[in-house]
């Protein structure tokens, strides 16, 4: 497992493409906190890393599709899943190799922002004014959200030999998961507290929970859950193409 | 026994792809995996290595049915599958050591280092594999299925795209390789099965045909000669004219007026032909003599049946 986990974290760095995905996305991430005024923390005059963690989702439902893409599709395209599951590997080793392989990439993409936090613990008045409770929270939130995304991420590359149906379709389930149920409650038929119930289901609910330094195990939950579904899933999808 | 195969069948949709194979393979046996295209080889071998699971039937590898413990099958063998499908962005090195990681080898670099140095791809080993030619790459795949000194060694098609000089170089590794090992390689070029085979199997629309010793193969095969004939005007029973001659072993009609016949090798048996299409007023414009080629047997086989 730990073999697979290494073997695919260097081989999204030996590409260039790895870093162009990560390098655009801190340049967005910093625009967006920095330079254009909308979001900007500089202009909105209070010491918070808020606006981190409200585009953060939606650029990840983007960003880590991307990541994940290639996964099992190239092994598809070009053969060599053949050669993986012919070798002395349980699919939940390959699965999950590649699953903490991608979780790893995404950390190592959300370290830099670690800088923000930095710059913004420094311009607060007075200095170190920042809720950092409430920011470790939301960094824990987003991880547990990245995670979720990246099995998403991983499930729909199974599903098919092509990179970019497999980026399509992981960012449009990314985006389900995130906002779909949100945006489903709103409908007005839905009476008494069902449309609570149903803001539940989807991962936008859990993830404002936590962003507010609030780690409630039931979030935690959801979000294992989430991913347990997703990467078993993708274990039965490998085994369906097997025949 | 190192595989035991037996009534192995595959079914995709409606069509059978293997349909009730049965065969053995010991250790030291090399054994050549023979058919046109489409009869089945790969089929059998994607089961034997566990990379799809069989309709019907069973496969053993070292006395474990490859549905039981995977596993512990897919430790056993090595497996170069047709296509012969690498991680081109890899360097030579690194993919061999993955591939041994892989397999929880110990002494990864020496293990490497051997394996490049059996293999041949020394003057290449620092590059990666996308930047080596068709025949190292085939290297680097027998390489990577050899690497853990399997008990089972299964190559789909191990020689296809080498040229002449790595053809016989390689045949070489394998034969040395295949000397404490079971080993299947498939094949539809006869001259390679017979160069490297100690045994065939010849499987033709998934059922099996024949299966010998290369030796004796050889004799059956080469047993036969053919009499091509010209007549005048063919008649439509001529098996029945000249089915009295036990020598002749079949007949076939090639064209409009000719006909090859396949004869018992020992006796020439063209005076008797020529005296029987006398008796029934036929008039022979042609006749050769040939000997069964390889190739026609092969074509015979796999195309009568």
């Amino acid at each position: 497992m730990w073999t697979i986990t290494r073997k695919e974290i260097s081989s999204f760095f030996t590409n260039i493409g790895g870093f162009i995905v990560i390098g655009l996305f801190l340049l967005v991430i910093g625009l967006l906190l920095f330079f254009f005024p909308d979001l900007s923390i500089l202009s909105s005059n209070y010491a918070s890393l808020d606006s981190l963690f409200l585009i953060a989702p939606a650029i990840f439902t983007f960003l880590i599709p991307a990541i994940t893409m290639r996964t099992f599709s190239e092994e598809y395209q070009t053969g060599t899943i053949e050669l993986l599951t012919t070798k002395p590997l349980t699919e939940f080793a390959i699965v999950s190799g590649k699953f903490i392989a991608g979780v790893t990439i995404v950390l190592l993409a959300l370290l830099p922002t670690l800088i923000y936090f930095y710059s913004v613990y420094q311009l607060g008045s007075p200095k170190g004014n920042l809720d950092i409770g409430g920011t470790i929270g939301s960094y824990i939130g987003l991880v547990l959200l990245s995670a979720t995304f990246v099995s998403i991420g991983l499930f729909a590359s199974t599903l098919t030999n092509s990179q970019v149906v497999a980026f399509i379709l992981g960012a449009f389930l990314c985006f389900v998961v995130q906002w779909f149920f949100y945006l489903f409650s709103k409908l007005p038929v839905f009476t008494g507290n069902l449309d609570y119930v149903i803001q539940k289901l989807g991962a936008d609910f859990h993830y404002n929970r936590i962003s507010k330094g609030l780690i409630d195990s039931r979030d935690v939950i959801y979000f294992a859950s989430v991913i347990f579904l997703f990467l078993t899933l993708a274990q039965y999808s490998i085994q369906k193409r097997k025949i | 026994m190192s595989i035991e195969v037996e009534s192995l069948t595959k079914v995709y949709g409606s069509q059978k792809a293997i349909d009730g194979l049965t065969f053995n393979v010991q250790k030291g046996d090399i054994l050549g995996f023979l058919g046109p295209n489409g009869a089945g080889k790969t089929t059998t071998m994607k089961i034997l290595t566990c990379f799809m699971p069989q309709s019907t039937g069973s496969a053993k590898i070292c006395g474990i049915d490859t549905r039981e413990d995977s596993l512990a099958v897919r430790k056993r063998i090595g497996y170069l599958p047709e296509s012969n499908p690498l991680y081109k962005e890899m360097y030579i090195k690194e993919y061999l050591s993955y591939i041994a990681r892989i397999y929880g080898l110990k002494n990864i670099k020496n293990r490497v280092a051997e394996m490049i140095d059996i293999t041949g791809l020394g003057r290449e080993q620092n590059k990666k594999i996308s930047e080596i030619s068709k025949g190292y790459k085939q290297r680097v795949g027998l390489a990577q299925a050899m690497i853990h000194d399997p008990d089972v060694l299964i190559m789909d098609e191990p020689t296809s795209g080498l040229d002449p000089n790595q053809l016989v170089e390689i045949r070489q590794v394998i034969r040395d390789i295949g000397k404490d090992k079971a080993v299947i390689l498939s094949s539809h070029i006869m001259q390679e099965v017979e160069a490297l085979c100690n045994r065939v199997i010849i499987i033709n629309q998934g059922k099996k045909i024949i299966d010998d010793k290369i030796n004796a193969l050889a004799n059956v095969l080469r047993g036969e000669q053919i009499i091509s004939i010209e007549f005048v005007n063919a008649p439509t029973d001529i098996d029945k004219v000249f089915g009295s001659n036990n020598s002749i072993i079949r007949i076939e009609k090639t064209g409009k007026n000719t006909v090859d016949i396949y004869a018992d090798k020992k006796s020439d048996i063209r005076e008797q032909i020529f005296d029987t299409a006398v008796r029934n007023n036929l008039k022979i414009i042609g006749m050769s003599q040939n000997q069964a080629s390889v190739e026609e047997v092969f074509h015979q086989l796999t195309i009568a049946n």
